[in-house]
């Protein structure tokens, strides 16, 4: 005998499916997602400006674009790039974040790894008064560093070289001290160190023991262990610590704008400034400046973005 | 290929704190299985990380063969771990983790491949030698660990818990395994456990650690045979050996050990002359599970003394039977025949091998002589005779 189907057994109407995914988790995603475009717009008004007349900019407002799509132009960012100096920024930011990013890496991994795994007399408060630094306002620090720097500038000049083919130079200023790459490296390492040695420290402490003692019976020296075994096992941490020290250097406007007087030195954020204070408010030059000195950070944020959430984690929890 | 020498071996980890290892003395000769066995908290482990490199010796001297080893760097102690974690560096693949140690020793690289594959084969590894340690069992991860002490052709091997992590099967296995590697590779083993079925089934000889300090060293059967002391006779055997307080009474034919009214043991002849000082005083009796029988199936030729008892817990085993009894306060148990009428609740008639009686001095802790079914062995040279005796 045949017999109707009951309602529970029909297959749910698309309707009702969604209902019910919007009840369990869409709300969640519906909410994410409103979020991310409320935070996005600032960037991308930013990003369309950079693009558009000065003249628009000044009698209209961003949206107009979706108006005319096609209206927009690329000579802001020639503008910025050739006839500001923006392009000489850019290789002095490179110039200054890229050792200004592996130096304290180096240095403190070498620290954290002496403060995890070796027995020296006065290691737990050396260890804390590098922990303590990190309480130290980087403000307070300026004028003696300043002083300092001064009072060591070499009459001494770093090389420079011309690019050929991309323009503009690479290095120049003084060996050390004031208006020296090398005086803001090691600015930039001393300020880098404590969160560096601190995240270091609790990732290289949380690895086994087993593995070193048996590195060790192995006949492994100290720096055989940390380049072959803590090293190759330290890359989320390093990834990481390069993404908080690459930022940090790059966007530095303060110990830059200190240490840096000589206008062909300047980096990126410093150039940014001068733009501001000397032509006024030319929005067409900002945004489009702005936008290169993002696109570094960015790319460099992707490639490790996936190490930076576990590197984050692993200092942390473990830790 | 070499014996090790342990000369009043001390370890203390700070000014103030106690003994990690007290006045450790043993000479442990060349190719035997030695195994450090105790609690934990024992001071084993500590033990063999000295001998190791890995601790500092407070006081005292380590020899390999005639090599003083105080102060010779680990590398260079001629000697292999294996470590309850297998502590396997996670980034090299099987043949690096073997190859490490050896390439660190600047050993041809001709001569290393040779090595590990040699190793591989021995532990039927060869299949692995391309990955990483994640991606192998426990079981396989252990064997690579045993790879990589055996490469190194150590004079002394040294094994820290290797087999803690597994489980019982693997274990098990891996007990058999590694006893079959003591023999082909005919080098100096010792192996530092808390389980002491490992002990039994792999020593050739046990030492039982306490607090630091030595409690007994000797083969696994006279361990269990003859505890020197009471720690031994409770550590050693599972389930562990009955204790009862008793006092010593009567003389002669009538000397009995007493615990109440309703339980009281006679005391074999050949055990008097040692008991005899203890009359009217305090001893501990002690008797392992097995020599306790169900009246109904006990062995033939045993002296026995027979006890009314109540059944208050029964585990089957299939080979036997655990049987927990209550004699008034004293609770026992027994291992009996799987044929047994006990039933928890009930009474039941069980006899105790008094051959098999060990005593125990209450204040010092020591044996008082041997049991009897030794005394007699070695003082006629062959087994007990029957006889029955009443309690």
């Amino acid at each position: 005998m045949a017999s109707l189907p009951k309602t529970s057994d029909r297959p749910p109407t698309v309707l009702v499916t969604w209902l019910k995914w919007l009840g369990s988790r869409g709300m969640v995603h519906v909410a994410l997602i409103s979020l991310m475009i409320l935070w996005s717009i600032p960037t991308l008004v930013m990003l369309i400006s950079s693009f558009r007349d000065p003249s628009d900019i000044a009698s209209s407002g961003w949206w107009n674009v979706f108006a005319n799509p096609f209206d927009f132009t690329i000579e802001n960012y020639r503008n910025v790039l050739d006839a500001r100096g923006m392009w000489q920024s850019f290789l002095n930011s490179l110039v200054i974040t890229i050792p200004a990013t592996l130096l304290p890496i180096l240095v403190a991994s070498f620290a954290a790894y002496a403060f995890a795994w070796m027995r020296f007399p006065g290691r737990n408060a050396l260890f804390l008064l590098v922990v303590a630094l990190l309480v130290v306002p980087l403000q307070m620090t300026l004028i003696p560093v300043l002083r300092l720097y001064v009072d060591l500038t070499p009459g001494a000049e770093l090389p420079s070289f011309d690019l050929p083919v991309l323009g503009g130079t690479i290095g120049g200023g003084k060996l050390f001290g004031v208006n020296s790459f090398v005086g803001l490296w090691v600015a930039h390492t001393a300020y880098g160190l404590p969160f560096a040695v601190f995240l270091l420290r609790n990732f290289f402490g949380a690895l086994p023991r087993d593995l070193f003692e048996s590195a060790y019976l192995d006949g492994a020296s100290d720096l055989t262990i940390f380049f072959r075994i803590v090293l190759p096992l330290s890359g989320p941490v390093i990834a990481a610590l390069v993404i908080f020290q690459f930022l940090w250097v790059w966007q530095d406007l303060l110990v830059a704008l200190v240490l840096l007087g000589d206008p062909d030195l300047s980096p990126m954020m410093l150039t940014i400034t001068n733009l501001v204070g000397s032509h006024g408010t030319q929005y067409q030059l900002l945004t489009a400046a702005s936008f290169i000195s993002m696109i570094v950070p960015l790319g460099i944020f992707f490639a490790l973005q996936r190490y930076f959430v576990q590197g984050i984690l692993a200092g942390s929890v473990k830790g | 290929m070499a014996e090790v020498t342990y000369e009043h071996v001390t370890k203390r980890f700070a000014q103030d704190a106690p003994l990690a290892v007290d006045d450790f003395d043993l000479k442990i000769p060349d190719k035997e299985f030695l195994v450090l066995v105790g609690p934990s908290g024992c001071g084993k482990s500590t033990t063999l990380r000295l001998l190791a490199g890995l601790e500092e010796i407070t006081e005292g001297k380590i020899y390999i063969g005639d090599r003083l080893i105080n102060d010779i760097p680990a590398k260079d102690r001629d000697i292999a771990m294996v470590f309850q974690s297998y502590a396997l560096y996670p980034h090299m693949n099987v043949y690096d983790n073997m190859a490490f140690g050896l390439s660190l020793r600047k050993i041809p690289k001709d001569e290393i491949r040779e090595r590990v594959n040699d190793a591989a084969q021995i532990l039927g590894i060869e299949e692995l030698l391309k990955r990483k340690p994640r991606a192998l069992s426990g079981g396989q991860r252990q064997r690579v660990a045993l790879g990589r002490a055996i490469v190194r052709k150590p004079s002394v091997f040294l094994f820290d818990e290797p087999l803690s992590n597994l489980d019982a099967k693997l274990r098990v296995q891996t007990r058999a395994e590694i006893t079959k590697l003591h023999e082909r590779l005919g080098t100096t083993f010792i192996y530092v456990t808390h389980d002491q079925t490992e002990a039994m089934t792999m020593a050739t000889r046990i030492v039982v650690q306490h607090r630091g300090a030595i409690r007994q060293v000797g083969s696994p059967q006279e361990l269990y045979d003859r505890p020197r002391n009471l720690f031994v006779a409770g550590f050693i055997g599972s389930p562990a050996m009955n204790l009862f307080d008793t006092v010593v009474e009567g003389e002669g034919d009538s000397m009995r050990l007493h615990a109440t009214e309703d339980f009281t043991l006679p005391v074999p002849p050949e055990k008097r002359p040692e008991l005899e000082p203890y009359r009217g005083k305090k001893v501990i009796m002690g008797i392992r599970p097995e020599n306790i029988h169900d009246a109904g199936f006990q062995p033939p030729d045993i002296r026995t003394a027979t006890c009314g008892c109540e059944v208050d817990v029964t585990e089957m085993m299939g080979n036997e039977v655990n049987v927990y009894l209550k004699v008034k306060d004293h609770s026992f148990l027994a291992r009996v025949d799987p044929r047994t009428s006990a039933r928890p609740g009930q009474p039941l008639q069980v006899v105790f091998d008094i051959d098999r009686l060990h005593a125990f001095d209450p204040e010092t802790e020591e044996a008082i002589g041997l049991p009897a079914a030794e005394v007699k062995a070695d003082r006629n040279g062959g087994l007990a005779v029957s006889g029955e005796t009443a309690a």
